[in-house]
């Protein structure tokens, strides 16, 4: 009997030892196939939420031209999350090549923070360094009960808007700037008419979720609110994803332009031996090819001819920038939605 | 005469010095170094910054949110947990299996799913929910829903802590109660209830400790107003996103020292009970 209890017991511990080292084994080998790739031509692009898509697209599009204009095989690696999430990865280590977030702020927040990228980014590609534009749009439900079609709906008593926090969400600060910049822009508005109407705006919100994929759940799944206010891609995506018989996008005669912001990290991919790669594949996104797969994905290309040509899914709309009104994204981060800052003097649930 | 048997003990367990210092190594690289880094960062706030940012009315509502929805989640739990344990304990039936395997499931759902589906569930128009509005009462983005989601998390705690003390008790305990004329709620109150209360104790310590860090299945749920329904790991996350590293580290390290507290509190408690107990 105590024979057969150690026999099985040294049979156990054979096979848990084992599996062990298989495992190690497993590992061994993914760790140094992941490093073979990264000396063959393997680029890491952090990017954010909405972008999974797209990227998935553009990375086998990408791959195909660079095997025909180097002749190297280049495989793209994305890491997905939260627009400040990722940011904060690449400043604690993640190596990565490339970094195409939600808002210029978390960029620069790279830049100062670890000086992997030099402080001029944003100019060392057209357009800002943003390839593709997005705008603040509001998704109604079906038939539009409530007639909204412009900003001042927003704010009228009884009105339910979704929208996420602007604290946590890098999209929600689009979302809050649009509201502000319109505002601003009326009637040759000033600060305190802006102001006036952002709160009013915010009283009219129930829930704040912490990101946009929360408000867009909170909107379409549980059915709290009369309007969401979304980037055009996601409301885009959740209509074609939900049903055109639910849900319908308005989009405001004005409203800002969104600009999502690429950039390589030059530091890094000098010790990868990647900046060529690297630097044709933010540069390829600007190419009719990069910008038509863009377009795809319900972001609006910067090349005319391209955007000509995918015009019947894009609203006409008038747009501004956080250049013009709030003088760049750092600005409007410390004024509005710092700690004790008016998004916070605001917004004070009853 | 005890500790000289302890140290006998001790001495005979083989290999200690290995088995020690694996312990203490483990417990370095996973727990204390990383922990200590917290508390590095926050450093760089002086004493002065850390009390006021520690002391605004909206860090307050949110402490007093997160602790205080803990202790009642807590507190449900331990209920709860008793009597899902006692039935699968000392019951046989049809499904007790399926049961069994679906306590466990808050552990091994990510916790946005759970956030996404509690919420789903309990919002005005949910399965849950819609029941709890006909009578005026709102379940998803308020306080209760905040306490919903930690109970949610907590329970698996409760139980299995429970579980195995309950099974242990041996049966000739009540038996014997019962042949000295004791009803069946003498027999709980008296004989079995103290055998378990330190287990109780313990799976609502357990239940507590999670509740108070939950951050996935609240932000969902909870609405994320200020001064209403925001919870510490919330601002934790909102202060990072602003790159805030210290503000941030300096709210955890807040949130660790109480809960430590809180534990160390409890496991005396725990004790206390074991002790006075036993006969």
């Amino acid at each position: 009997m105590k024979t057969n209890v150690r026999r099985r017991f040294t049979w156990l511990t054979w096979t848990v030892l084992g599996l062990v080292a298989l495992a190690a084994g497993v590992l061994a080998i993914v760790f140094r196939s992941d490093n073979a790739l990264a000396g063959d031509g393997s680029l890491l692009n952090v990017s954010y939420d909405p972008t999974r898509e797209l990227y998935q697209d553009y990375n086998s599009a990408f791959a195909k031209y660079w095997k025909g204009k180097s002749g190297q095989n280049i495989s793209v690696r994305q890491s997905h999350g939260g627009s400040g999430k990722q940011a904060r990865s690449v400043i604690d280590g993640l190596e990565a090549d490339v970094v195409t977030l939600a808002l210029a702020y978390d960029i620069q927040e790279i830049a100062e923070r670890t000086k992997l990228l030099p402080d001029n980014w944003q100019s060392r590609l057209p357009n800002n360094s943003a390839p593709y534009t997005s705008t603040i749009v509001f998704l109604v439900r079906k038939g539009n009960p409530r007639g909204i079609k412009d900003w001042p709906d927003l704010i009228k008593p009884g009105t339910v808007v979704v929208t996420p926090s602007p604290k946590t969400s890098g999209g929600a600060r689009w979302n809050y700037l649009a509201a502000w910049g319109w505002a601003l822009k009326q009637n040759g508005g000033n600060e305190a008419a802006a102001r006036d109407y952002v709160t009013k705006l915010y009283k009219n919100v129930p829930v704040l979720d912490s990101g946009a994929r929360g408000a867009t759940i909170t909107f379409v799944k549980h059915g709290i609110g009369h309007v969401l206010i979304a980037w055009e891609n996601e409301a885009l995506l959740a209509i074609n994803e939900m049903g055109k018989d639910n849900f319908e996008i308005v989009a405001p005669p004005q409203t800002i332009l969104a600009e999502p912001p690429v950039a390589i990290l030059d530091k890094n991919v000098d010790k990868h031996g990647t900046r060529a790669a690297a630097e044709e594949y933010v540069r390829y996104l600007y190419s009719e090819e990069g910008q038509d797969i863009a377009a795809k994905h319900y972001y609006r290309p910067r090349n005319a001819a391209v955007f000509a040509k995918h015009a019947s899914r894009f609203p006409n709309v008038q747009t501004f920038t956080i250049d013009d009104l709030f003088g760049g994204w750092n600005k409007a981060q410390k004024t509005h939605f710092a700690d004790g800052a008016i998004f916070d003097q605001i917004y004070q649930p009853k | 005469m005890s500790a000289t048997a302890a140290q006998v003990q001790r001495k005979t367990l083989p290999g200690f010095r290995l088995t020690m210092g694996f312990t203490l190594l483990y417990l370095v690289l996973i727990v204390i170094v990383p922990l200590s880094g917290l508390f590095g960062k926050t450093k760089a706030l002086g004493l002065g910054e850390l009390v006021a940012s520690l002391s605004q009315p909206r860090v307050l509502a949110a402490f007093k949110l997160s602790l205080g929805a803990a202790i009642v989640a807590a507190i449900i739990d331990s209920v709860a947990g008793l009597l899902i344990a006692w039935v699968l304990v000392r019951y046989t039936f049809f499904g007790k299996r399926i049961i069994e395997a679906l306590i466990d499931i808050p552990l091994a759902l990510p916790t946005a799913v759970a956030g996404i589906a509690l919420t789903t569930a309990y919002s005005e128009n949910g399965v849950i929910g819609r029941h709890f509005a006909a009578h005026g009462i709102q379940v998803a983005f308020t306080q209760l829903g905040v306490t919903v989601a930690l109970v949610f998390v907590g329970l698996p705690f409760a139980v299995r802590a429970v579980q195995p003390v309950l099974a242990d008790i041996e049966i000739e305990l009540e038996e014997a109660a019962s042949s000295l004329g004791a009803t069946r709620g003498q027999i709980f109150r008296r004989v079995t209830f103290p055998l378990v209360l330190p287990a109780i104790v313990s799976g609502g310590a357990q239940a507590f400790a999670r509740a108070v860090g939950e951050y996935g299945s609240v932000v969902f749920i909870s609405g994320n107003m200020p001064m209403k329904t925001e919870i510490v790991p919330l601002l934790i996350v909102t202060k990072l996103e602003q790159y805030d590293y210290a503000g941030a580290t300096a709210l955890a390290a807040t949130m660790l020292l109480l809960s430590l507290g809180m534990l160390i509190l409890l496991h005396r408690l725990q004790g206390a009970i074991q002790v006075g107990g036993h006969p």
